[in-house]
């Protein structure tokens, strides 16, 4: 016996210690000793051992049900003999046709779709208490689930059914044990006492308390601190609804209340009927046998089988047949009476008999309506019967489906017998058992029919997702020189131009008329070149809905562009609400917030851009501003990418030498921070990194040449294409910095960009202070990302650390070619008004969504650093320290 | 001090006399002892009794116990019950 330190601690618990001798505490000691070693040789069993155990107990349970029954009435004077045959039976066959083909040993389940396998552990030791009310079953039911999940289980009946329970776990044992169970598997206490089951329920070797029975029990139960099933009393109610099949109903009740003499704890105990029924009913259940009580009969009912101290039931009056107790207490009835059944007025204390009651006695209640009769039912099951059993009987769908909303119970038994119905598995696909769990109402973790998973411990086995990525642009971009031709194949009745003033007076406007499809209305909106207000959006979505607009041509920088996806998204759904739509949000397919499907008008979107940068010509994002709420509403959803981009190098050639640099930059920093995202694929990596190729090539000719009509053209191409990779790949730290420092300081989007741009990538090359958690990523690569970049750029190097500062360099000469200023402090930015402005620079900048998807997760501290470093300027940006994590 | 192999062929049946055996060679010998777990699939509640005294044993008489060739699963066995701080384990345990 392994006992030594295990009776050292058990020494510790205060009650047992008063009153437990030296020699009952080793007896109990040895049980736990030899369940513990039997528990823990049973998990070498596999599957196929555990089954070949299984069947022959349930065979053995079958055998002895008659056996075992007669003994259980004996003993406790409680219930039907018969009755209590079927239970026996229900508990080893019914049980066993449940768990027979279900795996409770290593991988139970399996989600291949979800990556996702469940495995079994078994708890160990269950010290389980068994009721008198169904004594042998319910021994024969936890024997079997136990055998099943590879548990080992010492049990502690009621003192009044030791000896039935006993024999049963002999029955169960002595098969086990000669089928393989491990030795000690099963035992059961000698003579079991109040202090025996203290010690029990808290000893640190028993796993799980398993207490079936009465309150005391339940509640010591849950009492302990151990994990513990407690399912303990109940006080079902039943609505007899006038719909209901009458015949079928009182037989089934009858059935019930009478089954085992009503012991079973789900057995109908107050009915609310009808008021159109109720005499109807009532006098099927005098045919039947059943003895309705007067009056007077009611109120001698309630004195005798009620306990007026506590308003619980008499002990007495449990399992005894109906003419039994009308003798006892003093009622004439016929012979043969099955059931006694008692009108009462109301529920609660000065209503006796509307509690639970284990006897053939049923209280009526005469309901005037629907909304009464639910009232009594709720009443009745807040009466001791929470989280327990419900009945209803009706043909009314919309009434049952009300009576399962309003009656808290683990089981609504619908059109069926209370009892039976509710052990599952007879009259419904209930799982079968012998426990109810009765959830929080009745102070249990679960409202399930306790079976072979609750005596498990089911571990999860959780693959890592690769989850699904995308590639998402719009279905067809037009590109090169005249790409604007391209407009007459598609036919419109009428299109709306939204533009600027500037585009329009330079005869931008009129080039694209000329090329869109004849006989089409063609309507110009023009709108300011900035970044749209709503007062703007809403007053070009009338003329849309004016002009009943089937097509939107969108020529003009970001701003214009962005506009008119608003614009599309507003004239096809006007419901759609833009503040809500631009809630935040972490991963775009598992957002709160869903954009319109519903549309009343649909119109095609085409996006001519007119810079070479914010390629929003094939983003899903459009910027709103809120004039009278002072704030930027993002939006992003691949339903406002446009239907087609034309990016025509023609419409470019008139951007100022400035405006070239800017958007540049802002094209090269999109490819540079898609190219190293955590949402980074192949499909993004290979538009990212020609993005990169084309900018480091063509930028600085367009810049100095910008009449070089390739280079502009490539220029063009490179900021469509660095936008389709972002578009999917999304940006990174880089851009959350330049957004929060260009709206605090007026710095146009690229120059800000421009100034941060070496600096972060110098961060995002070094080992991180923190990493982003991220599933898409496999280890950290920024590093060699931009090694890689550097060698598309054959900027040498032989390490990835001098690649990496290769690229930064070049990037450097770059920028000083464009003729950036270096540092923030070049701008007139004062050091101290810097300073002042910098918390705010970083709250904004950490709000900013753009750096999630960052291979670095930015602590505020580093975001600070790399503010600072744009401030200082060149010469600070070298990788911090040596990348160590080559995991890829 | 004198080493000694003890290498035990058993199985559910002789756990237990196996491990009475080299309990005996404990009282004759003292030193440290060596157990071939590398056959032993499985064991059982008489089995893992006989462990326990042979770990009181070996305690008695200031010996250490190297286990050796322990499947995982019967090395969580030896968890559950409490046994496997009581030995010490010769490299690692093995594959079932």
């Amino acid at each position: 016996m392994i006992t030594t330190e295990a009776t050292k601690e058990r020494i510790q618990i205060p009650l047992a210690e008063k009153t437990l001798s030296p020699e009952r505490i080793a007896y109990l000691e040895g049980l736990v000793s030899q369940a513990r070693i039997a528990a823990a040789v049973f998990t070498q069993f596999t599957q196929e051992d555990v089954d070949r155990i299984v069947k022959p107990m349930v065979l053995a349970g079958l055998e002895q049900a008659q056996y075992l029954a007669r003994l259980a009435v004996e003993e406790t004077r409680l219930g039907v003999m018969e009755d209590k045959v079927i239970k026996n039976m229900v508990a080893s066959e019914f049980v066993y046709n449940y768990i027979k083909d279900r795996r409770t040993v290593g991988v139970i389940r399996e989600f291949p779709e979800r990556n996702l396998i469940e495995m079994a552990e078994p708890i160990g030791v269950l010290f389980s208490l068994t009721p008198i009310t169904n004594p042998t079953s319910t021994v024969l039911f936890k024997c079997i689930v136990a055998i099943k999940t590879r548990n080992a289980v010492i049990f502690s009946p009621h003192p009044k059914a030791w000896k039935c329970c006993s024999e049963a776990v002999r029955i169960m044992y002595e098969t086990a044990l000669k089928h393989g169970a491990p030795e000690g598997v099963f035992s059961c206490l000698d003579t079991p006492t109040l202090q025996d089951n203290a010690y029990l329920m808290h000893h640190k070797d028993v796993g799980l308390i398993d207490a079936t029975g009465g309150p005391g029990v339940v509640k010591a139960a849950y009492s302990s601190g151990k994990p513990a099933l407690g399912v303990g009393a109940g006080n079902t109610p039943v609505y007899l609804e006038k719909t209901a099949d009458l015949n079928t109903a009182v037989v089934d009740i009858i059935i019930s209340k009478t089954f085992d003499n009503g012991t079973i704890c789900a057995s109908e105990q107050t009915v609310a009927i009808d008021d159109e029924i109720y005499d109807a009913a009532l006098q099927k259940f005098s045919e039947l046998g059943a003895h309705i009580c007067s009056q007077e009969e009611t109120k001698l009912l309630e004195r005798t089988v009620i306990d007026p101290q506590t308003g619980f039931m008499q002990p007495m009056a449990v399992g005894q047949k109906a003419i039994d107790i009308a003798r006892f207490v003093g009622l004439q009835v016929k012979p043969g009476t099955k059931l006694l059944i008692a009108p009462i007025q109301g529920v609660g204390r000065e209503h006796p008999l509307s509690v639970e009651k284990l006897f053939p006695v049923l209280a009526v209640y005469r309901a005037k309506s629907t909304a009464e009769a639910l009232q009594v039912c709720m009443d009745v099951n807040h009466a001791g019967g929470l989280g327990h059993t419900g009945v209803i009987f009706s043909r009314n769908d919309e009434i049952i489906r009300k009576f399962g909303e309003v009656i808290n119970a683990g089981r609504i038994i619908v059109n069926s017998p209370g009892a039976i119905g509710a052990l599952g598995a007879v009259y419904n696909d209930l799982v079968p058992t012998f426990s109810f769990g009765c959830g929080t109402g009745g102070g249990n973790s679960t409202t399930d029919n306790v079976n072979i998973y609750h005596y498990l411990n089911i571990k999860r086995l959780a693959r890592r997702t690769q989850n699904h990525m995308w590639f998402r642009v719009p279905n067809q971009i037009y590109f090169n020189m005249n790409a604007v031709e391209n407009l007459g194949q598609f036919p419109s009745r009428t299109t709306v131009i939204v533009t600027n003033p500037v585009l329009e007076q330079i005869g931008h406007v009129d080039l694209v008329r000329r090329h869109i499809c004849p006989k089409t209305h063609v309507h110009v909106t023009v709108i300011p070149d900035a970044e749209p207000e709503v007062k703007v959006i809403n007053e070009a979505v009338e003329t849309l809905k004016f002009y009943k607009a089937d097509q939107i041509i969108a020529l003009g920088g970001g701003a214009v562009i962005d506009a008119a996806k608003i614009m599309k998204l507003k004239y096809e759904s006007p419901d759609a609400d833009l503040e809500y739509l631009a809630a935040p949000f972490l991963d775009l397919r598992k957002r709160v917030v869903e954009y319109p499907k519903d549309k009343v008008n649909v119109a095609r979107l085409i996006a001519i851009p007119t810079t070479s940068g914010t390629g929003s010509e094939v983003t899903p994002f459009a910027v709103l501003t809120d004039k009278q709420r002072g704030r930027k509403v993002t939006l992003a959803d691949y339903s406002l990418t446009p239907d087609v981009a034309i990016v025509d190098p023609q419409f470019v050639l008139s951007m100022p030498k400035g405006l070239i640099a800017d958007t540049g930059i802002d094209c090269l920093t999109h490819a540079l921070e898609a190219g190293v995202s955590n949402y980074a694929s192949p499909y993004t990596d290979s538009n990212a990194m020609q993005a990169i190729r084309l900018a480091f090539k063509y930028l600085p000719i367009a810049f100095e040449h910008p009449q070089d009509e390739e280079a502009r053209c490539m220029m063009h191409n490179a900021a469509c294409i660095a936008a389709m990779a972002f578009s999917n790949a999304s940006v990174g730290v880089n851009h959350a910095l330049a957004h929060s420092l260009g709206a605090r300081f007026g710095i146009a989007h690229g120059r800000a960009n421009a100034l941060l741009l070496p600096h972060v990538i110098a961060y995002n090359a070094a080992v991180p202070a923190k990493f982003m958690p991220s599933p898409f990523s496999q280890g950290y690569i920024a590093h060699k990302k931009y090694a890689t970049v550097a060698d598309l750029l054959n900027l040498g190097g032989r390490t990835v650390d001098e690649k990496v500062a290769n690229l930064i360099a070049a990037i450097e000469q770059l920028l000083d070619r464009l003729g950036f200023p270096r540092s923030i402090a070049e701008l007139g930015i004062s050091k101290e008004e810097f300073e002042k402005a910098m918390p705010e620079l970083v709250k904004n900048a950490f709000d900013d969504p753009s750096w999630r998807s960052n291979p670095r997760m930015p602590l505020m501290t580093e975001m600070v650093e790399l503010f600072w470093k744009g401030y200082q300027g060149r010469g600070v940006a070298k990788p911090a320290e040596k990348p160590e994590l080559q995991t890829v | 001090m004198a080493t000694i192999a003890v290498f035990l062929t058993v199985d559910e049946q002789h756990a237990g006399p196996a491990l009475q055996q080299a309990a005996g060679r404990i009282d004759r010998e003292g030193g440290e002892l060596v157990l071939d777990f590398s056959t032993v699939r499985r064991i059982d509640a008489s089995g893992l009794r006989a462990l326990e005294q042979f770990a009181n044993a070996a305690v008695e008489k200031e010996v250490k116990v190297v286990l050796r060739g322990v499947k995982v699963n019967l090395y969580k066995t030896l968890k559950l019950v409490k046994l496997a701080h009581r030995f010490s384990f010769a490299k690692h345990i093995e594959e079932s």
